[in-house]
């Protein structure tokens, strides 16, 4: 998987709230979403981002609710993936099913700078700062999960087993 | 060495003899949670399912409750694409507007969880059902969906922080103080994939309902549960509601924690979380000046009969102030019923109250109390988060159901025993 594109810096426990708010839930089409990410939180975000840019975050990004609106409503928005420190337990796992790219490594979030171009290879967790000539290590992905990713999310690997 | 409760429950429930912190495991679930938002994204998720049929058409709920009654046409859309697909696939605990309530408060009542289940809702506010001894967790939409066809999922066995309560509850403090309480301490993220285990003297002496609030809110410190151990007060509430059989599992004393925390609760006064995150926590004693426009009693987290009763105790007699808006939303329709033949719904009504049909609308901002810019609400429910009750310059203040009553008398957040 290639990503690569311009970093977007936000804090610590960044909720679902913000990341979409619960008045655009009554519709979960993915361009209603995308038109609406992480509106309560940076009002200009999907004006000025680009298709394929990354949000580098604090701790426990993506706290609070279950709403699988979140990590769809960032991946329908064009972010190729999110670094943190550290996930809320539900936007991980939903993440992971829905094939949105995450990676914790504090390491890369230390290091990165809003702006700062950033290329990650999803497969070893090297995530190169192209504009800092620097390169961080996140830890891999267990092996289950490793093959729910490659297999292309929750729902294709079901259908491989039923 | 010994296992934990939730070790015991998911080593049962993926066939082993013994599992460990750390491991993945699958496991069969016994009962498949959605409402009316997460819903519809998992049965778009389902359809792509080589499946026609749902796992078992009696271990799916499906509570259309967030923006009911319906608020505008696409949420209309939305419960209708609920109705529709329940008919369909023959799923029996479809619970239509008038037989619904909140589902947290509901499913417990309906006696469709019990001690021992694995039940995964698509909400986060499942682990309410840890209160029964059951490992009861939040998930999204595509794992709904997965379930819904092959009634398992996969697992991190969690390592589990014991906390243990100790002493005397001072007057109005309960479950919903506890919890702020600990949040308090631990912070947002201080129970971050683990599951917490509520034990000790005051846990034992505790209601259901009080429980129920705090196991609702471990996953406000990110927790992926919060079990209580059930006792005789548990098994008398299961008594007679259990629509299945169920399983009692204690954790060993020999049981590895990752960490044991104790709290000494006698000096735990009423607690007020304010904005933006529930781990803005401090004693009401410590509460400035805040004038309030709103209350906002209720929710999954404070919706049950007791606490009405502890709003109507404070209310009985009074007026809200009268630049103060306060809304009573009641958990499940027998929760309403059982308030209407206790009195406690015109008390309510005669302080000024405006009493709702159960929905979860004002906690998340959805409808029946929104919050205009730079308005604040004090409100029994879950989060503060920035916009969770509408415009995202107004705030929320949490607390519990007497305090928030107090509070709506006076119009700015007090004690009770600022106000009786």
């Amino acid at each position: 998987m290639d990503i690569q594109g311009k970093a977007w810096k936000y804090g610590s426990d960044i909720d679902t709230d913000v990341i979409i708010p619960a008045r655009y839930l009554n519709d979960s089409s993915l361009e209603h979403l995308a038109a609406h990410c992480l509106e309560d939180l940076d009002e200009e975000f999907v004006d000025k981002m680009d298709e394929g840019d990354l949000i580098v975050a604090e701790d426990n990004f993506g706290c609070g609710s279950s709403r699988e609106h979140a990590p769809l409503a960032i991946k329908a928005a064009g972010v190729s993936c999110v670094i943190a420190n550290s996930f809320a337990r539900i936007f991980y796992r939903n993440s992971i099913n829905i094939g949105l790219p995450i990676m914790e490594c504090p390491e890369a979030v230390a290091g990165i700078d809003e702006g700062d171009e950033v290329e990650v290879d999803v497969e070893t967790g090297t995530i190169t700062n192209v504009t800092k000539d620097e390169e961080y290590q996140a830890e891999p992905f267990p092996e289950f999960m490793q093959e729910l990713i490659s297999t292309g999310g929750l729902i294709s690997y079901v259908n491989k087993t039923v | 060495m010994g296992m934990t409760m939730v070790e015991k429950i998911l080593a049962d429930h993926a066939g082993k003899d013994k599992v460990k912190a750390g491991e993945l495991v699958n496991a069969k679930l016994d009962l498949v949670l959605g409402n009316d938002i997460t819903t519809p994204v998992a049965i778009n998720e389902f359809e792509k399912i080589n499946v026609d049929d749902v796992f078992d058409q009696d271990r799916i709920a499906i509570v259309p409750d967030h923006f009911v009654p319906n608020k505008d046409i696409d949420s209309a859309q939305q419960v209708k694409q609920l109705r529709d697909f329940a008919n369909d696939k023959g799923i029996t605990n479809f619970f239509e507007l008038g037989e619904m309530g909140i589902e947290h408060c509901l499913l417990p009542e309906q006696g469709l969880v019990g001690p021992g289940d694995i039940v995964i809702g698509a909400d986060s506010h499942t682990c309410t059902y840890g209160a029964l001894g059951a490992l009861a967790t939040g998930v999204g939409s595509t794992d709904m969906a997965a379930a819904m066809a092959t009634g398992e999922a996969w697992f991190k066995v969690p390592e589990t922080i014991k906390f243990v309560y100790n002493g005397q509850l001072q007057d109005w403090v309960g479950g919903k103080d506890l919890i702020l309480y600990t949040i308090g301490d631990i912070g947002v993220d201080g129970a971050l994939y683990k599951s917490m285990e509520f034990t000790g003297e005051v846990i034992d002496d505790l209601s259901m309902a009080h429980r129920m609030t705090m196991s609702n809110m471990a996953i406000e410190a990110g927790g992926k549960c919060g079990l209580i151990e059930p006792d005789e007060t548990t098994l008398d509430y299961v008594e007679g509601r259990a629509q299945r059989d169920y399983k009692v599992y204690k954790s060993d004393e020999d049981a590895e924690y990752d960490q044991v925390i104790e709290y000494n609760v006698s000096e735990i006064e009423p607690q007020v979380a304010y904005p933006h995150l529930p781990e803005n926590t401090r004693g009401i004693s410590e509460v400035e000046d805040i004038r309030i426009d709103q209350a906002v009693i209720g929710s999954c987290t404070n919706g049950r009969l007791e606490d009405l009763r502890l709003a109507a105790e404070v209310l009985e007699g009074q007026k809200k102030a009268d630049h103060v808006r306060l809304i009573v939303f009641p958990g499940t329709q027998e929760i309403y019923k059982q308030a209407m033949k206790e009195g406690i719904v015109e008390t309510l009504i005669d302080a000024g109250a405006a009493v709702s049909t159960p929905t979860c609308g004002p906690c998340l901002g959805g409808h029946m109390g929104i919050l205009a810019e730079g308005e604040r609400a004090i409100a029994t429910t879950n989060r503060n988060f920035v916009g969770r009750m509408g415009h995202p310059e107004s705030e929320v203040y949490l607390s519990n159901p007497a305090v928030a009553a107090a509070s709506a008398i006076a119009g700015e957040i007090v004690s009770p025993k600022e106000v009786l």
